[in-house]
């Protein structure tokens, strides 16, 4: 009976083969380590987003006088709102922690380089895409911090020469933040910006299903097959894999909602402050940093001098990734197997950014601009010294087979 | 504008050092939310002293009573003094614009005031007026300095002297010193509630959450450790 | 890939586990999405019980109250409609009012707890219109009924008691909703007797 059913569909649209290709008969890697949770935790944040946003728009009012109120009334009187509010506002941290840590694992392990590169540049876009959404989503609750935080990126794109204050004037819609400029962001927020964030989602999976899974030692299972013709380093993605990121969603959902139950504030980071005030045109927060999630760019934004040339740093230090698979040109993808340096220019690079971000949430003095300054040179000088010591460098012997 | 914001951005920084150059030494509030009487007595204050001026107006009558144990009719004719019904949100009688012209600005509403200050910021701004003449209700604060309104409790505490060393000196009110730490702290308890009523429900449902979720971790794990046997 | 042998028993007990504790999971999480949809506190108090006063309402006369935004008819009847009332049980679809639109304490040949008021929703039960009350013009509509209330959407027709006649589309008489007197002068509409 089923089966019949199965083989209708399947005279119809290729259930069973895609099934096979994307899941049952997908062959991975099998020395995935933790790094590779993230992947499929993104997926689980980013699915958590859906929902929970479409909840929330269900009672949200997106105007500048209903706003505030609403979010506090889905905080109090429509039943489980505050669940619902706080797994979004969760979540949103939640899936920066996974996608920094899933770029990272990608960083280390090589797996940018070639043939990943299309692969890269996909999840590259997803990372861009998901910065537009959290800051649109950000100025939704129309608290002090969504409106001065909107306010001052806003008027970053006033750094452009020429076009800067005709473009702010465009994208706020009004001569300062107002409904206007809500109306929009929450239309992009809520409909344009999530589908293209799963178009490229859908994208990204493709990509990575006709190269393949990279791994913690960098080498291509598929060099290796066995005389079935499957790679004799892979296991199919189901079951092993699924089990495996089952058990991993149960880890993080007990980190995820140790958070969301007990300190939804984030110590002041996921929600912050001053944003449990209503926007007031009138009168700006003593101290306004965007959220942690940004204050790496932030920061390096702050520690140039100079308006232009900070935008022109900030978007280069994002811009600067995407080129990342042309400017590593070393052979050996994981970092097990290549040079000293290349360890300690990773390690450098890392540093740099945590404490980038922690500069841009603290407000700048003399002295930590020096400092912001110093590491903004350590984040591009990463870029560079790769560029210059990966085309010769002295890499160990890589392999053949994988190692556990 | 331009420029102006400009100024903005890199004044902003340095104002927000100005401004925490100088902490202002706060007192631990030690609000306790299970202690439904203090939070009763808390809504009781809040409503004869500083309902007349501030709102709490995210937040229902109805709920607050449900919440706290307070009964309907108690709520109704103990601490309800508009023709509100009682499942209305907790809106203040003064309107606005005569507020502004009063008090020189609109007095804020109240109900998410220990969120965005903190309840240890509201504990210690409640004791912290003294008497200063040079200001237009003849008060200032330690905590907010050039405060816009009057000691509304003073007939409470009695009126508070600062005297040369900082300290401040009570003289006269109803209540003493031990009294009136306690009627600010049931005033700040109450704000405390307002500003999250969820929240004693939420960690409670917490408990049961990640309870739930190790029970599922470990199944999930032994399931993995099941399979996994295939591959190593 | 080892070839040790499997456990097929364990393995299909420990699948049967996680799925079990999963969905357990899965249905929690339901949970909230699903409640969020109840009526939130805001439109709970929108829908409180209503206070009428009936005092000022002269003999005849119909006010209209809002509750739960639907509009309630308090209708003070005359002796005269009173008395014309039981006349008609012939020309009824439920004289007797057997199908529960009403509370018990209106389940009387009146339909109501006094009977100079009558207190009812004013939605024909066919599609959801309000009828329109004919005080003295109805035995147009029905021959020999001086009120009456006509739907003017499809034609239903109803008697002083909210009771449906024969021959017209509304399948039911109309709904008479909880209410309670406080005092002789006072009713309030959402409250069964009882509660307070």
């Amino acid at each position: 009976m089923v089966k019949n059913l199965i083989n209708w569909i399947d005279a119809r649209i290729p259930m069973t083969a895609t099934y096979n290709r994307h899941v049952g008969q997908y062959a991975t890697p099998t020395n995935f380590n933790f790094w590779y949770f993230f992947g499929s935790l993104a997926m689980l944040v980013l699915v958590n987003q859906l929902l929970t946003g479409i909840w929330l728009t269900m009672n949200y009012v997106p105007t500048a006088e209903g706003a505030f109120a609403s979010v506090e009334y889905i905080m109090r009187d429509v039943e489980y709102g505050w669940l619902l509010r706080y797994m979004h506002s969760t979540g949103a941290s939640a899936f920066f922690v996974v996608i920094y840590l899933h770029m990272f694992r990608g960083l280390i392990y090589g797996s940018y380089q070639k043939p990943r590169e299309l692969l890269w540049l996909f999840g590259m876009l997803i990372f861009l895409v998901l910065m537009a959404e959290a800051f649109m989503g950000y100025l939704l609750p129309w608290g002090q911090m969504s409106y001065w935080g909107a306010q001052v990126i806003i008027s970053l794109f006033g750094a452009i020469p020429f076009i800067g204050d005709d473009l702010t004037l465009w994208i706020r819609g009004d001569y300062v933040i107002s409904g206007a400029t809500l109306n929009r962001f929450f239309a992009l927020h809520v409909i344009a910006l999530p589908l293209v964030l799963v178009v490229l989602v859908f994208l990204h999976l493709i990509a990575l299903h006709e190269v393949g899974s990279n791994n913690p030692d960098g080498i291509e299972i598929k060099k290796n097959k066995d005389e079935n013709g499957w790679p004799v380093d892979g296991i199919p993605f189901h079951p092993y894999y699924t089990v495996k990121d089952i058990m991993g969603v149960a880890g993080f959902l007990i980190v995820f909602c140790y958070v969301l139950f007990f300190i939804p504030e984030g110590g002041g980071y996921f929600l912050e402050k001053p944003n449990f005030e209503a926007a007031n045109s009138m009168k700006t927060p003593e101290h306004i940093a965007p959220v942690w999630y940004f204050t790496p760019f932030y920061a390096i934004l702050r520690a140039i001098p100079d308006k232009l040339a900070g935008v022109v740093m900030m978007g280069l230090s994002i811009a600067v990734l995407f080129v990342l698979p042309w400017l590593d040109r070393c052979k050996v993808k994981s970092v097990r197997y290549r040079s000293t340096l290349h360890k300690l220019n990773i390690a450098q690079f890392a540093v740099s950014f945590i404490v980038l971000g922690y500069l841009g949430v603290v407000p700048a003095t003399p002295t930590l601009t020096i400092v912001a300054q110093v590491f903004t040179f350590t984040y591009f000088g990463f870029f560079v010294a790769l560029w210059v010591y990966s085309k010769n460098e002295k890499t160990k012997p890589v392999p053949a087979r994988l190692t556990h | 504008m331009k420029k102006l914001l400009i100024a903005l951005v890199t004044l902003l920084p340095t104002l927000a050092l100005a401004a925490s150059g100088h902490k202002i030494h706060l007192e631990d509030a030690n609000v306790d939310l299970h202690d439904k009487a203090s939070l009763e007595r808390g809504v009781d204050l809040f409503q004869h002293y500083c309902s007349g001026c501030h709102s709490t107006q995210y937040q229902r009558y109805e709920r607050v009573a449900t919440d706290i144990g307070i009964s309907a009719d108690d709520m109704r004719n103990k601490y309800m003094f508009t023709d509100a019904k009682i499942g209305e949100l907790m809106q203040n009688a003064i309107p606005h614009k005569d507020a502004a012209k009063w008090f020189g600005a609109t007095p804020p509403d109240l109900t998410l005031v220990a969120r965005v200050r903190g309840e240890d910021w509201v504990y210690s701004y409640l004791k912290g007026f003294y008497k200063d003449p040079s200001r237009p209700f003849g008060v200032n604060n330690t905590v907010f300095p050039s405060v816009g309104m009057p000691h509304v409790l003073e007939e409470l505490q009695g009126t508070p002297v600062k005297q040369a060393d900082g300290s401040i000196v009570v003289t006269g009110g109803k209540l003493n010193a031990e009294e009136y730490d306690q009627a600010v702290r049931d005033i700040t308890g109450f704000l405390v509630y307002s500003a999250e009523p969820v929240q004693l429900e939420r960690k409670a449902m917490g408990w049961w959450v990640l309870g739930f979720l190790f029970i599922f971790f470990i199944v999930a794990y032994l399931l993995k450790k099941e399979y996994w046997k295939d591959v190593h | 890939m080892s070839n040790a042998p499997v456990d097929t028993g364990r393995r299909r007990f420990l699948t049967a586990a996680t799925a079990v504790v999963g969905g357990a999971g899965a249905v929690a999480v339901a949970v909230p999405f699903i409640k969020s949809w109840n009526p939130s506190a805001k439109a709970k108090a929108a829908g409180a019980p209503v206070e009428v006063n009936i005092s000022k309402v002269e003999p005849g006369q119909l006010i209209r109250v809002e509750w739960r935004g639907k509009p309630v008819w308090v209708v003070r009847r005359t002796d005269a409609v009173i008395n014309e009332l039981p006349t008609h049980d012939g020309k009824l679809r439920d004289p007797a009012s057997v199908e529960m639109q009403q509370p018990d304490y209106a389940t009387n040949p009146l339909r109501s707890i006094k009977p100079e008021y009558f207190i009812a929703v004013g939605i024909c039960t066919h599609l959801g219109c309000s009828p329109t009350y004919l005080p003295d013009s109805f035995g147009e509509q029905v021959e020999g009924v001086t009120s009456g209330f006509f739907c003017p959407c499809h034609g239903s027709k109803f008697d002083m008691a909210g009771r449906v006649f024969q021959g017209v589309p509304a399948p039911l008489n109309l709904v008479i909703p909880p209410h309670q007197y406080v005092d002789d002068g006072t009713v309030i509409i959402g409250v069964d007797k009882g509660v307070a």
